[in-house]
């Protein structure tokens, strides 16, 4: 039985058995391949999507309830001539990613935060960004996400203080 | 070595390399350097000046119409770009950036105009400099022993098994070895070329942005015109290498190449690779690490949709299937039984009792130290401070799970996958399914995290797959769950150890003694850095049914934890300063004084702090670097640590990128508070607990400390590891950190195991 739903704002079908998880439609049927593996069970983070605008697990949502609904992976967060997200941007100038691995996830993650929340308070970043990253880049992607909500001369402070 | 900061390669080679005595390696570096005469003559560089064979196999593999290779390490194309092959593998450390710069630097070659690429995993492009020093520092070696001649390959595997490890030495053996010297030689040799085109000496050239430059006339010549002549030139074996005043991107902050594709999705890892009629597959190995596949009744997988096969190993069973959710669910339905080879009573509490025993009781493998302890003891009467520390097994838990694709076809197999040494895979796979190594083609994929886990040596996915493909007429893609990954791993030891020392009336340490027991791998022990009269280090082997791995660090991170707890608590013993203690135990004037001094400095070292809070310090020197660092830490109402804050001082002599060496830093200090505070991989009859990151968690971002300072002081000592440094110090100086805030001291790792009970 052929399931629709849109990916990126392209219309897409695909034959998969209901049960499958929306992250392996999206990686194996639709080519999809930077939401990523990493638990399969929801504790990790590195498959979040957004799906009709909130942040998703992909790994745990079966696919047959993702019918008649607009998934983002990203792959389609960039603007349509190419300019990547806020986000990204700060991501590449902060230098996040060491392995990269959980990297479409924090994204994911920090981009729903600072639509939900405009300029999110760092209690705020504490408790959204629960998506483990075993290289370590935490402070980076607090300072690319405080970069991103125009936070940047604050975390600079931040840090200038954290020197002295 | 050590008053040059910029050692050629006749110095590197002949300077000391055994600055640790160990006690195999001798044998390491003997088995090695007969290897390295049969196949290169004795000149370790050699190779790559004299075999045109290799020279010739690396510009078939890389080098395409309009563009001139160099000593396989380099080519430079007529539209002046350069690109760098990098033998070793990124796996997020920034490797390919630095080797990049240095090569550029001495090149003086416009930094925009430079490619690193992933160097073939070819033997023409193997590393004998990186193996040389590699041996010299005990550590393990790469892939260069798979080519050595079969006589020597035998002896050479068998010491695989007494150490390996492939982080913090590619930036300074193979940058500072190989990709300087050969920037600086094909410099000259372009400098060459330009001179006789343009009919003026070459002392009056000059170089710079990817240009020779004749000032005095005001022509130049650029690189890419002048590659195809200078690729026939002769190179030079010994080119005068720049001195630090002189660097323009070592030492620089430059942004690293592979993050745009790690942001927008396009990055493909291993696990991502997929091919036209590819099928995926899962496994399940033996619960109990040397059990055995028993029986399976197959049909429960077959009756799933989309599961093509079920395949037997001699340990394991996989599922191979459409994609991976249906193999996933095939291999659920099955029921296979597997023996517990001899380990069922192996448990995390008898493998603590049994090295108690052993050390109480048992003679030591390996013996280190100075001056007579025993005397010293006896001397201070009943006055011996001792106290017990045991730390757990440790997973690497890299992000991405294992996963590898293999084609056989037509007489080869092809592989595609993640591993920190191509070679020594290709290597592995042969022998796993009785092929000869020219009929295994590698190609090395992005890696996500490796931390030790994907060096092949212990990566028995590489036998799995190649298993595999050979009884499917398809590719097939194999790919571990997270509760396979889990739960076989190869732990970072579960290991424990007794310290015991006096204090001189002076309050000095008069004599130290560690016990401690671990796998039958002595090596990798942290170097004892305090000035005390009598030292004793003595190593009891116990082994267990796991395949100890290198763990981000190796041994550095549990004698960490042991010697900088010790000496907290002989401070505390001798009423005095954690700092200042060890500062007075350290050679005035020493770098690592220096370090430590730093440290202290800033982090307000003494300044008070709110009530419930404690300032803990650590200092530990591994892979040629000095790490102090200093935690800031409370205790939450759940009895779990809070990490505050967190200071680093690093002395690895020179950074070649600080933006990227501090990303290596700060992620070594959260990986080891990480496993401080949670992490441990629990036996009980013989097989894994632990299952997901449910109940092995990994730090999350909340429990971080939000900021990480990280100071590098530069010195003239010869270039230490940036990967792996940054861990060892961390837990002690939580744990230090956590004394001071609470009274309560902490012996056993991790932490929240301690909260709970
Ligand atoms: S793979 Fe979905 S949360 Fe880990
Ligand atoms: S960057 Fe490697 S896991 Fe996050």
């Amino acid at each position: 039985m052929a399931i629709s739903f849109t990916v990126n704002g392209k219309d897409v079908s695909v034959a998969a058995e209901p049960d499958t998880p929306l992250l392996w439609v999206l990686r194996e049927e639709l080519a999809l391949t930077g939401t990523k593996f990493g638990c399969g069970i929801a504790a990790c983070g590195a498959c979040s999507v957004h799906v009709d605008g909130q942040l998703t697990r992909s790994c745990s949502v079966p696919v047959s309830e993702i019918a008649g609904r607009a998934v983002t992976t990203i792959e389609g967060l960039k603007a349509e001539d190419g300019t990547l997200h806020a986000v990204q941007q700060a991501w590449i100038a902060a230098q996040v990613p060491q392995c990269g691995y959980c990297q479409s996830g924090q994204i994911m993650a920090a981009v729903a935060l600072i639509e939900r929340t405009g300029v999110p308070s760092e209690a705020q970043i504490d408790e959204a960004m629960t998506n483990i990253c075993r290289c370590g880049t935490y402070p980076r992607i607090r300072k690319a996400i405080l970069a991103a909500t125009g936070r940047a001369a604050r975390a600079a402070a931040a840090s200038a203080q954290g020197e002295a | 070595m050590a008053d040059n900061p910029n050692p050629n390669l006749e110095e590197i080679e002949a300077a000391p390399t055994d600055t640790t005595p160990v006690k195999k390696k001798g044998i390491k570096r003997r088995i090695f350097l007969a290897g390295a005469a049969l196949l290169v003559g004795g000149g370790v560089f050699g190779l790559y000046w004299a075999d045109n064979a290799a020279k010739s196999r690396a510009r078939a593999l890389t080098t395409g119409e309009g563009e001139h290779n160099f000593l396989t390490w380099m080519k430079i194309a007529e539209d002046d770009t350069v690109t760098v092959f990098s033998p070793h593998i990124d796996f997020g450390q920034g490797t390919h950036t630095a080797l990049g710069q240095m090569l550029a630097d001495e090149l003086d070659a416009d930094w925009a105009k430079v490619k690193v690429e992933q160097a073939p995993s070819d033997v023409a492009f193997s590393n004998t400099a990186l193996v040389e020093k590699f041996l010299g520092e005990m550590t393990g070696y790469p892939g260069l022993i798979a080519a050595l001649p079969a006589a020597v390959m035998g002896a050479l595997t068998r010491s695989q098994k007494i150490q390996i490890t492939g982080g913090s030495s590619a930036v300074r053996f193979t940058g500072q070895g190989g990709m300087r010297v050969v920037g600086a030689a094909v410099r000259l040799a372009l400098i060459e070329e330009a001179a006789d085109r343009l009919g003026v000496p070459a002392s009056e050239l000059t170089t710079a942005d990817s240009k020779v430059i004749h000032a005095a006339s005001g022509r130049s010549l650029r690189y890419g015109e002048l590659a195809a002549g200078a690729a026939e030139r002769s190179l030079r074996s010994d080119p005068v290498l720049k001195s630090r005043k002189d660097y323009r991107l070592i030492g620089k902050p430059v942004t690293r190449r592979d993050i745009p594709a790690k942001v927008d999705g396009s990055a493909v890892y291993g696990i991502d690779f997929t091919l036209p009629d590819m099928r995926v597959a899962t496994i399940a190995a033996a619960p109990v690490r040397g059990g055995k596949l028993i029986s399976v009744d197959e049909a429960p997988a077959l009756a799933v949709p989309g599961v093509e096969k079920v395949v037997k190993l001699d340990d394991a069973v996989i599922v191979v299937a459409k994609g991976y959710w249906q193999a996933s669910k095939g291999l659920a339905a099955l029921s296979p039984k597997f023996s517990d080879g001899g380990h069922g009573a192996m448990s995390t509490p008898a493998i603590y009792a049994a090295q108690d025993r052993l050390r109480e009781t048992g003679k030591p493998d390996n013996t280190a130290g100075e001056g007579d302890v025993a005397a010293a003891f006896k001397a201070a009467g009943g006055k011996v401070i001792s106290a017990d520390y045991r730390v757990p097994f440790l997973h690497h838990a890299m992000m991405e799970p294992f996963a590898l694709t293999a084609h056989f076809k037509s007489g080869k197999l092809e592989m595609w996958g993640g591993l920190q040494d191509p070679i020594g895979a290709r290597d592995r796979a042969a022998k796993a399914v009785g092929m000869d190594m020219e009929d295994v083609i590698f190609h090395p994929m992005i890696m996500g995290g490796g931390f030790g886990r994907r060096f092949p040596g212990v990566a028995e996915i590489i036998d799995q797959a190649a298993q595999l493909a050979r009884q499917v007429p398809y590719p097939v893609k194999l790919v571990w769950s997270r509760e396979e990954d889990l739960r076989h791993g190869t732990y970072r030891p579960q290991s424990s150890a007794r310290l015991a020392a006096t204090l001189d009336d002076k309050g000095r340490i008069a004599a130290w003694q560690s016990d401690y027991v671990q796998g039958d791998n002595a090596e990798g022990e942290v170097g004892f850095i305090y000035d005390v009269p009598a030292t004793s280090r003595r190593h009891f082997a116990y082994t267990t049914n796991q395949i100890d791995g290198p763990w981000r660090s190796v041994n550095s991170t549990q004698h960490g934890f042991y010697n900088e707890s010790f000496i907290d608590e002989l401070a505390h013993a001798a009423g005095e300063d954690p700092y200042r203690f060890r500062r007075k135990h350290l050679p005035d004037g020493s770098r690592h004084q220096k370090v430590l001094d730093e440290v202290a400095r800033r982090s307000g070292w003494g300044t008070p702090l709110p009530a419930g809070v404690g300032r803990g310090i650590a200092i530990v020197e591994s892979f040629g670097t000095i790490v102090a660092e200093v935690i800031e830490a409370t205790v939450k109402d759940d009895g779990t640590p809070k990490v505050l804050k967190a200071f680093a001082v690093v002395d690895c002599g020179t950074t070649v990128n600080p933006l990227n060496a501090e990303a290596q830093i700060a992620g070594g200090i959260i990986m080891g508070l990480s496993a401080t505070i949670g992490e441990a991989i629990t036996l009980d009859q013989g097989a894994v607990v632990e299952s997901n990151f449910t109940d092995y968690p990994i730090l999350r971002l909340a429990d971080a400390p939000p900021l990480i300072d990280v100071h590098f002081i530069e010195s003239d000592a010869p270039m230490g590891g940036i990967g792996e440094p940054g861990v060892p110090p961390a837990s002690a100086a939580l744990a230090n950190a956590l004394f001071m805030a609470t009274g309560k001291r902490i012996r056993t790792l991790p932490l929240r195991q301690q909260a709970k009970a």
